[in-house]
């Protein structure tokens, strides 16, 4: 058997059993959300019975929950979230195609910077390991880890937008420079975070006896870490990235609220406040699908990786 | 004939949390072109750290300090990169951990080719060529698919073989063969000793040959030093060794092989007690709490003595024990 229908069939293998991790995604999220105290409707003033009374007939909420639920089920199917109850005239689809290229795009780039940085960090640390520069970088590192995104844009927007005046403090108008901001906020944490793991990693792949073999060969250094090292040591970077891309790419909520950007974080937001209960569900099962495709894509890219995973699975 | 390869007062030592180890002391031998040398010695003798150190391969831990001439350039004091130009060309080394020693994430082509490439400067082609070549000459049945293959598809025998395979690569002056003690039956194993005698018979080089068993360097080197907690404790020929034995050590090593001339083939006259813990090496000779012959004057460490022409021993016994 070739190693492509290996991939393939282990692909639909992956997918089917993604099936049952959906339905309970579903499930709960549904009846999560309306466990919520408040309803879609309730706003200050009270409405009137009879229009509160229409607007829950129009979006079904006065039929029993369970009617609810089968109905919402019988929507997914045809991959259709339903009509969005705050933004009147908008489909929860359409907010989320349009909310979504943009956080893509932000968190797309940011992850990127943060697998080059990080890695490209990890392993120079590595290679000096307990040296000053080692110890600078880790330092930093452990500082990028640990202050949150809501300290780190603040201090962003005043040095760069306030004092220097070089980027926008905030808005999208797919720019360059409506972005960077926002990806340099996503990234840094991003990129301190791989670096640590790349750096652990490599320096305990390069105490391997087949480093020590390589070295026998009288190979260059640098082949030794390109060739011998380097992927190994990627493997824990790459099972990190599945979900950690998952949430970038969705739209960090706090991000693009400090940046005012129109990104699928902030529908998210919205929704939550307004009990806008379809666009919640549509965001949320959207999110649950890209983590469980992208950590498919982690064990593919695993098995090609690791030649013993991909031969155990065929 | 010149010497190929002279070592000088080797010492390694290794820093860990319970203090130092000194796992070589002052050793030293020389190599002749084409001569087949044994390192005999229990577990832990030393034997593995002391090539590793000619070959810069130490453990981040480990640090060496003496001399190793190799056709009279000191290899411990080259830097990688010079140490490169001879590493894997000139000398090579095959480990002794056969499932550890090759990378689990490469075919064997590629290991193989990096070797041909590197040094030779083969092309891909050529250097699959070559690679299929050796694979043959160990006996890997149907080397032309199985080059393609990773290193778990292989058993640990296989895989040795393969280790022995890439040594050959560049046909080097001096192949260093650890014996793989543990991971591999003893059919295996001897299979793979009498493997590693046919190769080097055939393309005459010097070969570096380490064992626990001096029953398997009998057939196949000229000369044997044994060695006892990170010392040379005697050296001679094959011969000499075996008709006299100076040292109670290599008695006792030569009393453990087991014969089968005898009904009890199953060394029961293994050396009895342990070698000394590292970390505190007693005072006095260092084999002394396993010795039956020990004496007063064995409080004292013995000096390395020049018994005969070519030989060495370090015991205070007048007489062969
Ligand atoms: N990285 C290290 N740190 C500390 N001690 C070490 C290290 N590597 C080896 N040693 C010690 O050095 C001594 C010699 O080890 P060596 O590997 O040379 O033994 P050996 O003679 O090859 O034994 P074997 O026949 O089991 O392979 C041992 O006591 C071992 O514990
Ligand atoms: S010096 Fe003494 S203790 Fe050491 S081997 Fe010789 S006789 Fe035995
Ligand atoms: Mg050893």
């Amino acid at each position: 058997m070739t190693l492509d229908q290996g991939l393939v069939r282990q692909l639909t293998r992956r997918l089917l059993g993604v099936v049952p991790t959906l339905l309970l995604l579903i499930t709960v999220v549904f009846f999560l959300v309306r466990v919520a105290p408040g309803g879609p409707f309730d706003t200050e003033k009270a409405l009137p019975p009879e229009i509160q009374a229409n607007l829950e007939a129009k979006y079904h909420l006065d039929e029993p929950l369970l009617q609810q639920y089968f109905r919402y089920l019988g929507q997914i199917l045809v991959l259709d979230f339903g009509p969005s109850f705050q933004y009147k005239d908008w489909t929860v689809n359409e907010l989320i195609a349009q909310g979504f290229p943009v956080s893509l795009t932000i968190g797309g780039v940011a992850m990127l910077l943060g697998f080059v940085f990080g890695v490209g960090i990890g392993v120079g640390a590595a290679l000096r390991q307990n040296s000053a520069a080692d110890f600078t970088t880790m330092g930093f590192a452990m500082l990028g880890v640990s202050i949150p995104n809501f300290v780190v844009a603040p201090v962003l927007i005043l040095l760069f937008a306030v004092y220097a005046g070089w980027l926008p403090a905030g808005g999208w108008d797919w720019s360059w420079r409506s972005a960077v901001l926002p990806v340099v906020t996503l990234a840094l944490p991003v990129i301190a975070y791989i670096a640590r793991l790349m750096r652990g990693s490599m320096i305990e792949v390069l105490h391997s006896n087949f480093i020590r073999t390589a070295r026998a060969k009288g190979l260059p250094e640098r082949q030794v870490i390109l060739r011998h090292a380097l992927k190994p040591a990627l493997l824990p970077v790459i099972s990190y990235m599945g979900p950690a891309t998952a949430a970038l790419i969705t739209g960090s909520v706090v991000v693009e609220r400090i940046f005012s950007i129109p990104g699928l974080g902030s529908y998210f937001v919205q929704g939550a406040l307004n009990r806008d209960y379809t666009l919640v569900m549509g965001v949320v099962l959207f999110y649950g699908v890209l983590i469980i495709a992208l950590n498919v894509v982690v064990d593919l890219l695993y098995s090609i990786l690791n030649p013993k995973i991909a031969y155990e699975e065929l | 004939m010149s010497v190929l390869l002279e070592v000088n007062g080797l010492d390694v030592r290794f820093e860990t949390p319970e203090g130092e180890v000194h796992a070589v002391r002052g050793l030293n031998f020389s190599l002749q072109p084409g001569e087949t040398l044994a390192i005999v010695g229990e577990s832990g003798s030393g034997k593995s750290q002391a090539m590793l150190a000619i070959l810069g391969l130490l453990a981040e831990n480990g640090a060496a300090t003496g001399q190793a001439r190799f056709k009279g350039e000191d290899l411990m004091a080259m830097t990688p990169q010079e140490l490169n130009r001879h590493r894997g060309r000139d000398i090579a080394m095959i480990f002794q951990d056969p499932m550890t020693s090759l990378n689990p994430y490469l075919s064997i082509e590629r290991q193989m080719i990096e070797v041909a490439m590197h040094h030779q400067g083969l092309g891909r082609r050529e250097a699959r060529t070559h690679a299929i070549e050796m694979l043959r000459a160990v006996r890997i049945p149907d080397p032309e698919t199985r080059i393609r293959q990773y290193p778990h598809e292989f058993s640990g025998g296989m895989r040795q073989r393969i280790m022995i395979a890439i040594g050959l690569l560049c046909e080097p002056d001096v192949l260093i063969a650890d014996e793989p003690t543990t991971a591999l039956d003893v059919t295996v194993q001897s299979q793979l000793a009498a493997l590693v005698d046919e190769v080097v018979a055939r393309s005459n080089m010097a070969a570096i040959l380490i064992t626990h068993d001096l029953g398997v360097v009998a057939g196949m080197s000229d000369r044997v030093l044994v060695m006892y907690a990170g010392e040379v404790v005697e050296y001679g020929t094959v011969e000499q060794i075996y008709a006299q034995p100076l040292h109670p050590y290599t008695r006792g090593l030569i009393d453990s092989v087991p014969r089968l001339d005898r009904e009890d083939h199953e060394a029961l006259h293994a050396i009895p007690g342990n070698p000394p813990n590292m970390l505190a090496l007693p005072p006095g000779c260092s084999f002394r709490e396993r010795c039956a012959h020990a004496f007063e004057a064995c409080a004292e460490a013995p000096e390395l003595s020049e018994p005969g022409e070519g030989r060495l021993k370090r015991c205070h016994l007048e007489k062969a024990p």
